[in-house]
């Protein structure tokens, strides 16, 4: 059964196109998502991404909890509202999922997970969770928008109250604080400056309004999809998932292996991954001529073929971008096989885009 | 509710087909179609002189979303392709009935274009589609 946000209304008013996204009811766009694209990358522009599962946990050992479950080190996290972006492993080291993880005091944690990926993560988390006393509640009372872009913060801070407006303001990149009844964290999945905002159901539809009034314009999945992409964030399912690691998703920052006696599930599959040499790598792949990169067709490198994983076309840079999984070592001169014709791409160092600037 | 022109023809694949006064018919693809494609990025079109056959291949239109196959709704020859829309491959999503043609075929057997959809077939299957 297809599941709605509570914006769906909202959506549906704007005029926007609808998709069934792992089950929910999304808009796609609302009329060109080149445009919508543009209007995050050179103002503002808002996502309802309430389809997504926040997660809250509990407990008086959830710190030596998330030390365990998570391949990124919450020991990291030491300021209350501080996040991390992590993978969650399994024990062959294969990505369960990438989430945010929140820090808000020594007993709560809160972590924001795929919607795709919901009812695994949870059982997962849930399982690890038993021994550790911790507490695992899904916050199902909360819609979230994401507002991004360079004049996305200014645009929310003239609808905090007066009294949280500061500390708003002063939140560093990657930190979150609670305004009233409002989460507002400073992350997003665009390459742009802009916060994530978690509302509870009842006010989401009143805060969407309250943006559109000062000028930040609905964005759809399509956008959401080009933006990241060019800003060289990994989609869960399309560039990792079980069967690859962190290390061949081009996510090796995201481990962290000091100190060596944290035990996190994962950690001696990649260790023995790390020993025995990475196989396969992600690259960044530029296309100079007419065509785009998708999802599925083949790479052609000096080591072997390898596989387009999220491609699109990129409206920043006007020409088409993807990531591609390929044997590991130095690729030569790499072609993709587009439609049946090979045709010759650049291999390129990501984000492509970052903060309005096209880098490549 | 679709505003089609009447003169138009369509096939099942989304392309409209319409008989100019000269006896040459111009393609493009449908209201439709460039709604389901979103924004279009390229356009392959075919060279003039190439021949076509009804039902086969002969442009591509490439949006963000998905590559489409162009199928030719009558055989013949190609007299003229739109080449603006080299540059400006919006312009299909813009005005797909007009300015958003896609090339004009010289028709070897002029009665193919009995066979296509009229527009209210044609209505009357993206409604089914879409239930």
């Amino acid at each position: 059964m297809t599941q709605c946000t509570v914006l769906n209304d909202a959506h549906r008013r704007l005029g926007a196109r609808m998709v069934d996204f792992g089950g929910w009811d999304m808009p796609l766009n609302y009329g060109s998502q080149i445009d919508e694209h543009h209007q995050v990358r050179r103002d503002a522009g808002m996502f309802d991404v309430s389809h997504m599962t926040v997660v809250d946990l509990r407990g008086d050992h959830v710190r030596a909890y998330l030390r365990h479950l998570l391949a990124n080190n919450v020991d990291k996290l030491r300021k209350p509202g501080k996040a991390l972006y992590t993978c969650m492993l399994d024990k062959a080291g294969g990505v369960i999922d990438d989430l945010i993880v929140y820090f808000l005091d020594e007993s709560f944690f809160r972590v924001v997970v795929n919607a795709a990926t919901r009812a695994k993560d949870l059982q997962w988390i849930t399982a690890q969770a038993a021994a550790f006393g911790v507490s695992v509640s899904e916050r199902r009372d909360l819609a979230m928008i994401a507002v991004q872009g360079p004049n996305a913060r200014e645009r929310v801070h003239a609808l905090v109250h007066p009294a949280e407006r500061e500390q708003v303001q002063k939140l560093a990149r990657f930190c979150a604080c609670e305004a009233g009844a409002l989460f507002i964290a400073r992350t997003g999945y665009t390459g742009e400056d802009g916060y994530e905002i978690m509302v509870p159901l009842h006010l989401a539809e009143e805060l969407w309004d309250k943006l559109l009034a000062v000028g930040v314009k609905p964005a759809g999945l399509g956008a959401r999809d080009t933006l990241r992409l060019e800003a060289g964030m990994a989609l869960y399912g399309q560039d990792m998932d079980e069967t690859t690691t962190p290390l061949e998703a081009g996510l090796g920052w995201t481990l962290a292996l000091d100190p060596p006696d944290r035990d996190f599930v994962g950690r001696s599959a990649l260790e023995s991954q790390l020993s025995t040499g990475v196989a396969r790598q992600m690259i960044g792949l530029l296309l100079d001529d007419k065509g785009v990169l998708r999802h599925g067709q083949r790479v052609i490198t000096a080591n072997g073929d390898g596989e387009v994983l999220s491609g699109t076309f990129s409206p920043s840079i006007g020409k088409s971008i993807a990531f591609a999984r390929v044997p590991a070592g130095d690729p030569g001169a790499v072609t993709v096989d587009i439609r049946g014709r090979t045709m010759s791409v650049r291999v390129v160092a990501l984000p492509f885009v970052r903060d309005g600037k096209v880098r490549v | 509710m679709n505003d089609i022109p009447g003169d138009l023809k369509f096939l099942k694949s989304h392309e409209w087909a319409r008989m100019e006064d000269d006896g040459t018919v111009t393609v493009g693809i449908s209201e439709h179609a460039q709604g389901q494609l979103g924004d279009l990025v390229y356009v392959e079109l075919p060279s003039v002189g190439d021949s076509v056959d009804a039902g086969n291949a002969c442009a591509v239109v490439e949006s963000v979303k998905a590559a489409s196959d162009v199928y030719s709704p009558v055989s013949g020859n190609i007299i003229k392709v739109n080449d603006a829309l080299a540059d400006k491959p919006e312009t299909i999503n813009e005005d797909a009935f007009g300015d958003g043609w896609i090339f004009r075929v010289k028709p070897s057997n002029p009665a193919e274009m009995d066979e296509l959809l009229t527009p209210d077939d044609y209505a009357e299957q993206i409604e089914n589609d879409s239930n």
